[in-house]
């Protein structure tokens, strides 16, 4: 019947698949070549750290972006979560009219941010199906809503000394790897398996390639949107909790254009803006370049501004690459 | 004259056209068969300039061409009306005709109005009653059909290459296209007609090129060949497909209408399905027939809940009274609609072969109510491979890279495997050669024979005649005729079709 050559077009999807992993090779090469600080394990455990919580994000991303959506509001929602655990784990929650207090363990404000995250996103999801709200614009919209939040619940001043316990999550270490890459990790395993392993994931894929195909072929699309973005709003706020324990302080400020980064490194990852199309995987090595760049520009002692310019060159050149590789027949 | 010349074509791996030769004879229509696959896009594609990579040469009036662009085989005068729709859904009719080749003033300014009488013209010789101004995502695949055929007449190309131009039309529109045809080959322009309706290409063809796997069976006058003999030169072996002639077997209602009416969303006094009232049994298979715009399309739509809004009358599933508001709500119900357009509504085309089979049913394919069992997804598609025997290379190839009849046979086998209590088909076989069409009306029957009640909206008489217990006829949204298939005639048919009260 047909002629094959062996499977030329697994080989060509294989090689995509690791195109952002080449890459990030011979970025590492070309940074221990030039930097003598660069390769350490040290120092790589620190990218890792510091990457970590837009790993946490920008795993959200590549679900919503998956399905052709974007959410711009994970920064403030970032922020908000953070506030939120804080606040919960430094004065508890007072219910005034009932005269009722109640006091937060560590797990008890972490889940309860991770809820918060989670219903904000749910809200956001609500909006753009039911509604019909185009994503960016709902999502526009919760980034100034939960941003604003923030700075009442914290009345613009950061919550400090949240105590030894709670500084673990963000600076202790798990068998010599920080716990942010714990936790990172498991996030990415979570949504890697959602993606590929499961209906939902399915799901995902067919809406972002065709949403109408998905409705006739009975997905409640909706559903499974309200869902993705929940999952972004829970991701987020486990980056905010993160960057609160690290910091052992929650930062009204937080989280600010943290958005930006995250769909940076779910477009370097190879993931299509228009949905569909991409992996969580790519998104992961995505985020590290982003931080392996931002951590050898400083050890080559680059100035500030010409950072941002080599940054998104870098961006840009990335994704140009990705689509030569489309487009060949 | 347009030759080909040894051309072999490789997709990553794929070889799609294995040394083929093909003549393109001036003031004749050109006729180019094939099953799913043989490559008679492929090549056609090239002659328009969208391959521009590819081995052999083409030749054009006795020199020796090679396009880099579609712009530059348009130049050359080749136009070509592509399989698939192609147009830009939020432009308007004429902007689509027009793009890439508007028509400005000194100035640069856009010369709407000149663009809009052309596009008034060019719509009434194609027959499409609807204003230049309309938008693309409007219109009705049939409609889009034509669309792409005004466009093509347009360029006013020496060549005219139609790539299944009449896999959603019906025969009104053919005869009206046959009309344009004869009009070109009087001028002693180039047709090139791709079709899988063979009584077509008897009506009009004056030569046959048989492809099969990428390569040339055979060419010559279509007037020293019969159809059988065509088709066994295409398939390889004999194919009949027989009349039905059976009644249905049970008279257990399965799904009744009651006086379903759709409202013109464009202009609410009008209806554009009026008063349709069906009982459709288990194991029976209705077929409507009806011309374009006869809301045959609307009907499927409106009882697969599409229309909510818009859409008043009775439906009774199992004889229990339903309201469907969405999709969702009529499959929950077990009634499936098999949608007419493939690759807006059919189909995720950057998805693979085996992801488009089995969004359907993953419910079924679950380990543990958790995650995806990939050998049952892997069975289930191989299964639906071979019994649609179709072609792609592996299970994880995109959609996109099928030929457009292995695209639609992946539509039929993902609804298919759901196996719902209702399904609705709307043109299920559009673009699906004669050998595989026999297969899937056997399929849809057995189907039927185990309870299954269908209904097929279709444009082709033989399709209904082959498949239905029943045939319905429809015409301005009514309808005109009920009868058992043994009643049923292509002149009766045509007659209820344009039956007007
Ligand atoms: N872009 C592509 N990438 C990979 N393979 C392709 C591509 N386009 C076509 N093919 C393969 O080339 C072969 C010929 O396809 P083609 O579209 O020419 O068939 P066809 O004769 O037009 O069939 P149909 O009657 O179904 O329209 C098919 O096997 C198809 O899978
Ligand atoms: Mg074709």
């Amino acid at each position: 019947m047909l002629a094959i050559s062996s499977s030329y077009s697994l080989n060509t999807q294989r090689l995509k698949r690791f195109q952002s992993l080449i890459a990030l090779l011979l970025l590492c090469v070309i940074l221990t070549v030039l930097s003598d600080k660069f390769f350490s394990s040290e120092n790589g455990l620190n990218v890792l750290r510091q990457t970590a919580v837009n790993i946490c994000i920008a795993t959200g991303m590549t679900l919503v972006i998956l399905t052709g959506g974007i959410d711009l509001s994970v920064g403030s929602i970032l922020a908000l979560c953070g506030a939120a655990t804080a606040g919960l784990l430094k004065n508890g929650m007072v219910l005034p009219s009932l005269d009722i207090f109640i006091g937060f363990t560590v797990l008890g404000a972490i889940l309860a941010a991770m809820l918060i995250g989670w219903l904000i996103g749910l809200f956001n999801g609500f909006v753009i199906t039911k509604f019909n709200v185009p994503p960016f614009v709902a999502t526009l919209a919760m980034l100034t809503i939960a941003r604003g939040f923030t700075m009442l619940y914290t009345q613009g001043q950061p919550i400090s000394n949240l105590g030894q316990q709670f500084v673990y999550i963000g600076a202790g270490s798990f068998l010599g790897i920080p716990v942010p890459v714990w936790i990172a990790a498991l996030v990415v395993l979570i949504a890697a398996f959602i993606t590929q392993k499961t209906k939902l994931g399915r799901y995902i894929y067919a809406i972002g390639g065709n949403e109408t195909a998905a409705k006739f072929s009975g997905i409640n699309v909706s559903k499974v949107k309200m869902v993705v973005y929940a999952m972004a709003g829970a991701m987020a706020a486990i980056g905010g909790i993160i960057v609160t324990s690290r910091l052992d302080s929650a930062q009204p400020n937080a989280g600010i254009s943290y958005e930006l980064d995250a769909i940076a490194a779910v477009v370097i990852g190879g993931t299509s803006l228009s949905g569909g199309r991409g992996t969580v995987w790519g998104t992961v090595m995505g985020a590290i370049i982003i931080g392996v760049l931002n951590n050898g520009l400083v050890l080559l002692n680059v100035s500030p501004f010409w950072q941002q310019v080599v940054k998104g060159a870098v961006i840009l050149l990335a994704v140009i690459i990705d689509k030569l590789g489309d487009k060949k027949e | 004259m347009l030759i080909a010349k040894n051309i072999t074509k490789k997709f990553s791996g794929v070889t799609a056209l294995n040394n083929i030769c093909l003549e393109l004879h001036p003031g004749k229509v050109n006729a180019i068969i094939g099953e799913n696959g043989a490559g008679k896009s492929t090549l056609m594609k090239i002659f328009s300039g969208v391959h521009t990579q590819y081995e052999g040469d083409i030749i054009y009036n006795g020199n020796k061409v090679q396009f880099a662009s579609t712009k530059d085989a348009e130049e050359a005068g080749i136009a070509i009306i592509h399989q698939e729709l192609n147009l830009v859904p939020h432009l308007s009719i004429t902007e689509n005709i027009f793009l890439g080749r508007e028509i400005t003033n000194a100035f640069g300014i856009l010369n709407k109005k000149n663009m809009c009488e052309q596009t008034k013209l060019l719509l009434k010789k194609v027959n499409l009653n609807l204003h230049p101004d309309t938008l693309i995502y409007k219109l009705k695949v049939g409609q889009q059909q034509l669309v792409e055929i005004a466009k093509a007449l347009h360029t006013n190309a020496e060549v005219i290459i139609m790539d299944e131009p009449t896999s959603a039309i019906t025969d009104k529109e053919v005869d009206n296209l046959f009309a344009i045809i004869d009009e070109l080959t009087a001028n002693n322009k180039t047709i090139a007609y791709i079709s899988h309706k063979l009584n077509e290409l008897f009506q009009k063809a004056d030569r046959y090129t048989v492809l099969r796997d990428g390569a040339t069976i055979g060419a010559g006058e279509m007037k020293d060949i019969t159809h059988d003999e065509l088709v066994e030169k295409m398939a390889g072996r004999k194919i009949m497909i027989e009349r039905n002639t059976m009644n249905a077997a049970s008279n257990e209602p399965l799904l009744q209408l009651k006086n379903i009416c759709l409202q013109n969303p464009e202009n609410s006094g009008d209806n554009v399905v009026h008063n349709v009232s069906l009982t459709l049994h288990k194991g029976e298979v209705i077929g409507v027939y009806g011309l374009m715009g006869a809301g045959r399309t609307e009907l499927m739509e409106t009882i697969f809940g599409l229309h909510p809004s818009l859409s008043s009358g009775e439906l009774y599933m199992e004889s229990k009274s339903k309201k469907f508001k969405s999709p969702a709500d009529a499959i929950k119900a077990g009634i499936m609609l098999i949608p007419e357009d493939r690759k807006s509504q059919g189909l995720c085309l950057d998805l693979t072969v085996r992801d488009n089979i089995c969004i359907t049913v993953l419910d079924k394919l679950q380990q543990w109510d958790i995650f995806l069992n990939k050998r049952k997804e892997t069975a289930l598609s191989k299964a639906y491979i071979q019994q649609l025997s179709i072609k792609t290379a592996s299970q994880e190839t995109q959609v996109r890279n099928l030929s457009g009849g292995n695209q639609q046979k992946i539509v039929l086998a993902k609804w298919l495997a759901k196996t719902p209590k209702v399904l609705l088909l709307d043109e299920p076989t559009r673009g699906i050669d004669v050998g595989a069409k026999s297969e899937i009306y056997k399929l849809i029957k057995e189907m039927a024979a185990k309870g299954l009640g269908v209904i097929v909206v279709s444009s082709e008489i033989p399709e209904i005649l082959a498949l239905a217990n029943r045939v319905l006829v429809m015409c301005e949204g009514k309808l005109t005729a009920d009868m058992p298939v043994a009643e049923a005639t292509e002149s009766n048919m045509l007659t209820y079709a344009l039956h007007r009260n």
